[in-house]
């Protein structure tokens, strides 16, 4: 319980500052790595007389890309070459596959950890609850107006029992009055219609 | 006995505050501010980070307004605090500093989105064998098996049919893509707006009305929070690649500010001064701005028209800063591999021709027009929404909304895809190399001119495909738009509006083009097409009608023009683009002055004083100010005649936000002003930590204490909380007037007065109440204070 309420209120904190060393950590890797896959040469050649329309991709410098480097083998003769080449269209392109793996790695790993504790706050939390307390207690959190009160009455009396430091009360307390905030900023949008309508 | 009060010595200022307003009044008419040195930031404790705020005298309620020209002579104070101790240097710099973050966060963030959005558009429709975390396009980027004619298609990708039954056509294989395309499309959606209901419910819509009340002084606590930036970046993300018609670029502002937010809660300066932290917050969106568009002037002249109240030339040069800063980050992460920032950056440069403006302005009255009818027909659906049983089941909503964008669009070629790759696609031209079906057009074989000067040609069959389908697309468009601007995940207006005109563009550069080609001996063409010459581009037709509809729903003028021309890359067709949005804006506003942003802010009830609206009214202050007849008389405190009991009775009865203090009540000459929050405190703190402050203690406003018998309980002194200036205007000051002083300073209430006694007040609710009733409006709809 104590790591998840750790989660609750460090992690976006955490992220942002991961973010943040990220980028950076990305730009110092695509400046010395740049593998050979990262860049190509994409010349479009049109149909000319009986030769069919064909795409030629290469990995060659921006002062090669030109249509005499990269069209290999030339599919046709010597004095057809230059009028051939003249309606070729060459681009030079880059792209860093290593951001691209790390960016959508890091994304599914961030959205992952917050279904997780989605399904955590929405699903098992109450049937903790419920167990751990009984029927009694469940009556009586009904009059409340969070339903995370009895919990919060759990967290003091299995604190009571224990030494905590003042770091974790403190950590609980900010959890519960985030979703405090949650709640009632879901009653305004959702139930209210009073902002975001 | 010394009062506990933190900021007794803040406002002792209070008697020198004529001085500070009639600087500020210069100020803020005059347009350059001034800054006398900047001063020291204090870095926070990091334990504090867990407690809860104390709510200090200084910090206001949610959903209330800030007092503008308390925050402008707190910030001075702290000058003159920091200029004695001279740290300004370390203050100084804290400003580009927090810039600096700002605009290094939203680049990542922008590059992040796009290159997960890229990725996740595509999974609805196949998976990258190779490498999983490629989308189509750059898991066919090495590959060397693709043909002239199928261009997209290469052996590492492939379509969900084919992976799952090994066939990739056929009628079986069509229903499996479009099942799946419609299961992904509703998963999407369904985690974007769980996420968003469970852990940040303000991270839902578009941002910029919320974030344009929140610049002019209001307070929504929360709004621009670390939860709600996190979600918003990752519903964003969920909710454009499900293929509902709404766009990034709202949202991604509002990702901005809260970064902006975020990086101000480092330095005290900023954390503690709502005035100055919503400088932090213009520039911000700026940079928002600059990232959706790859355009940092165009996103400066946004945040300087659309979003900011208050925008003074120092925001001017941060704002740029951080955009250009945004831009740069944006652009080293490179997320579509050419080095451009956005989607569909064009560059050609063929000539446009003086008749071409016919054409040019009718689209732009065809996004005034559809500009105004979106407007309309969006804000009785939000409406209906908010006051109906509709509102109960959102989630409900959001996946009949993704089901029914889903189901129609996968069909067409066009829908399918997403909206940034049709806009992309619609905005460049056709050269001889293109195999799409939109340029089918019957080459010449053997033509051998260069790409920008292919003369005009015929259209083929596939052209004439392409024509229907995009119509048939635009009407979808339309209709669907309507629907889902607004709906509890982030959803942005502009890629939907720009995808309209860029169709409707489109079709008539089409039918222009044909129209030269086939009737070339007509005055008209003869006079500019020479058979054989390129006349006319559909792709720039495209981009006009893009920036007419946009225009046309949001009544941007420059900023949307420069945003345009920072995308096209030449100074070209500014003219063109200038037509159809001054069109788009003139017809649109004879429908109805407001844009989308202010229409909805109307629709929310947000207490948002326009600044372009003018008032031509000839009432009084009189007529405005309350109490009026048959009303009950001002609660007014006397200064030196009630007592704690009587003060917490008139706080408990009534739910006024602050309380004239008079010399007495029968002579009702008027001392200052006292706020209900820091009258609150100040008692609340009294009781507890002064000895002999009890229910009988009279409360005294005065410097010296009142002649007291000596039975009587110790008296409070509350001199320190009174404003001793308030704004006053007497009872014949015209309204026009006094709209104006409301907007220039940016005041939250005003005094009225009659041959020096008291008589009213007129609070910034009764203003707009006023305004909206003047323009026939409903009065009753202005629901904060």
């Amino acid at each position: 319980e104590i790591t998840m309420s750790l989660i609750g209120m460090k992690v976006p904190m955490q992220l942002c500052l991961l973010l943040c060393s990220l980028r950076f950590i990305l730009s110092a890797e695509k400046s010395d790595a740049k593998s050979s896959r990262d860049i190509r040469c994409k010349c479009i050649c049109p149909p000319y007389k009986d030769v069919q329309g064909m795409i030629y991709n290469q990995n060659v410098s921006l002062k090669d890309c030109n249509c005499l480097h990269v069209v290999d083998p030339m599919p046709v003769e010597g004095k057809d070459v230059e009028a051939y080449c003249l309606r070729c269209e060459c681009t030079y392109e880059e792209r860093s596959s290593g951001t691209i793996k790390v960016t959508i790695i890091i994304y599914l790993f961030i959205l992952g950890l917050l279904l997780l504790y989605m399904f955590y706050l929405t699903m098992l939390e109450p049937v903790l609850k419920r167990r751990l307390f009984g029927h009694s207690q469940l009556i009586q959190s009904e009059d409340d107006v969070g339903d995370q009160q009895p919990f919060a009455n759990a967290h003091n009396v299995l604190s009571r029992s224990r030494s905590q430091s003042n770091m974790l009360n403190k950590v609980e307390h900010a959890q519960q009055r985030w979703r405090r905030q949650v709640q009632e900023q879901r009653k305004s949008v959702f139930d209210r219609h009073v902002v975001l309508s | 006995p010394h009062s506990s009060l933190t900021n007794c010595r803040n406002n002792h200022n209070a008697d020198r505050s004529a001085l500070y307003i009639f600087v500020l009044v210069w100020c803020v008419t005059a347009g350059p501010s001034v800054t006398p040195g900047e001063e020291v930031n204090g870095w926070g404790n990091p334990m504090d980070l867990f407690d809860e705020p104390f709510p200090d005298v200084s910090t206001y309620e949610d959903f209330h307004t800030i007092d503008w020209l308390r925050e402008k002579s707190r910030d001075t104070d702290r000058h003159r605090k920091v200029r004695s101790r001279r740290v300004t240097l370390l203050d100084a710099w804290s400003g580009w500093v927090v810039m600096l973050l700002i605009g290094l966060l939203s680049g990542t963030l922008a590059g992040v989105i796009d290159l997960a959005v890229d990725w996740m558009t595509d999974l609805k429709e196949g998976v990258c064998l190779s490498a999983l975390w490629y989308s189509h396009e750059q898991c066919c980027w090495t590959s060397n098996e693709t043909t002239f004619d199928d261009r997209d298609k290469c052996p590492q990708w492939q379509t969900w049919s084919e992976l799952m039954t090994g066939h990739a056509e056929g009628a079986g294989a069509y229903v499996l893509n479009y099942f799946l395309y419609v299961l992904w499309a509703l998963f999407f959606a369904f985690l974007a707006v769980s996420l968003v209901r469970v852990f940040a419910p303000y991270a839902c819509g578009s941002g910029i009305p919320e974030i344009k009340t929140i610049l002019s002084g209001f307070i929504i606590r929360g709004y621009l929070g670390k939860w709600t930036l996190l979600i918003k970046t990752v519903t964003l993300v969920l909710a454009v690649s499900s293929g509902l018609s709404l766009g990034k670029e709202g949202p991604l502002v509002h990702v901005a500010c809260c970064c902006g937010n975020l990086f101000s809660s480092l330095f005290s300066k900023y954390s503690k001064n709502e005035g100055k932290r919503r400088e932090v917050l213009s520039a911000a969106a700026a940079a928002g701005v600059s990232v959706a568009f790859g355009a940092p002037i165009g996103g400066v002249l946004f945040s300087l028209e659309e979003v900011s109240y208050y925008f003074p030339l120092k925001t001017l040069w941060r704002s740029f800063f951080a955009a250009l800063v945004a831009a740069f980050t944006l652009r080293s992460i490179n997320p579509f591999g050419n080095n451009r920032l956005v989607l569909f950056y064009v560059e050609y440069h063929t000539p446009w021709y003086m008749a071409e403006l016919v054409p040019f302005i009718l689209l732009g009255v065809f996004g005034g027009v559809w500009g105004a009818l979106f407007i309309r027909a969006n804000i009785a659906w939000c409406r209906r929404r908010k006051t109906t049983r509709l509102g109960r089941y959102p989630v409900l909503e959001v996946i009949a909304v993704t089901a029914i964008t889903a189901v129609v669009a996968f069909p067409n070629p066009y829908t399918r895809r997403s909206t940034s790759q049709l806009i992309s696609e619609l905005f460049n031209d056709c050269g001889p190399l293109d195999s799409s079906r939109l340029c089918d057009y019957v080459n010449d074989p053997n033509m051998t001119r260069p790409v920008d000067d292919i003369p005009d040609r015929p259209a083929g069959p596939g052209v004439y495909t392409a024509i229907w389908q995009l119509a048939l697309a635009l009407i979808f468009k339309i209709v669907v738009t309507i629907f889902t601007f607004g709906i509890k995940v982030p959803s942005g207006l502009f890629i939907p509006s720009m995808a309209v005109g860029a169709i409707a563009g489109r079709i008539m550069g089409i039918a222009v083009e044909q129209m030269a080609y086939h009737h070339h001996d007509w005055i008209i063409f003869k006079k500019w097409c020479r058979p054989g010459a390129d006349c006319v581009t559909p792709g720039l037709y495209a981009m006009v009608g893009a920036a007419a509809c946009l225009g046309g729903v949001t009544r941007m003028t420059v900023s949307l023009v420069v945003i345009m021309f920072e995308l096209t890359g030449g100074l070209e067709y500014i003219v063109p683009l200038m037509a159809a949005a001054v069109t788009s804006k003139w017809v649109g506003d004879a429908f109805g002055r407001e844009g989308i942003y202010e229409a909805h802010i109307q629709l929310n009830g947000y207490p948002f004083l326009d600044t372009k609206d003018e008032f031509t009214h000839r009432t009084l202050a009189a007529d405005v100010m309350h109490p009026r007849r048959g009303e009950p008389p001002l609660a007014v405190l006397t200064q030196d005649g009630t007592t704690v009991e009587d003060v917490e009775e008139l706080i408990k009865e009534t739910d006024y936000n602050g309380f004239p203090v008079v010399v007495s009540r029968k002579s009702e000459r008027l001392i200052g002003f006292v706020q209900r929050r820091d009258l609150t405190l100040a008692i609340k703190n009294a009781r507890q930590k002064q000895e002999g402050v009890v229910s009988n203690s009279v409360v005294y406003f005065t410097e010296e204490m009142p002649l007291l018998p000596p039975s009587c309980p110790q008296p409070l002194k509350l001199r320190c909380i009174l404003n001793l200036s308030p704004f006053t205007v007497t009872d014949h000051t015209p309204m026009e007037t006094v709209v104006d002083i409301f907007r220039k300073l940016g005041l939250r209430q005003c005094l009225v007065t009659r041959s020096g006694r008291l008589l009213g007040i007129i609070t910034k609710k009764d203003v707009l109440r006023h305004m909206a009733q003047m323009m026939n409006q409903d009065p009753d709809s202005i629901m904060f204070n």
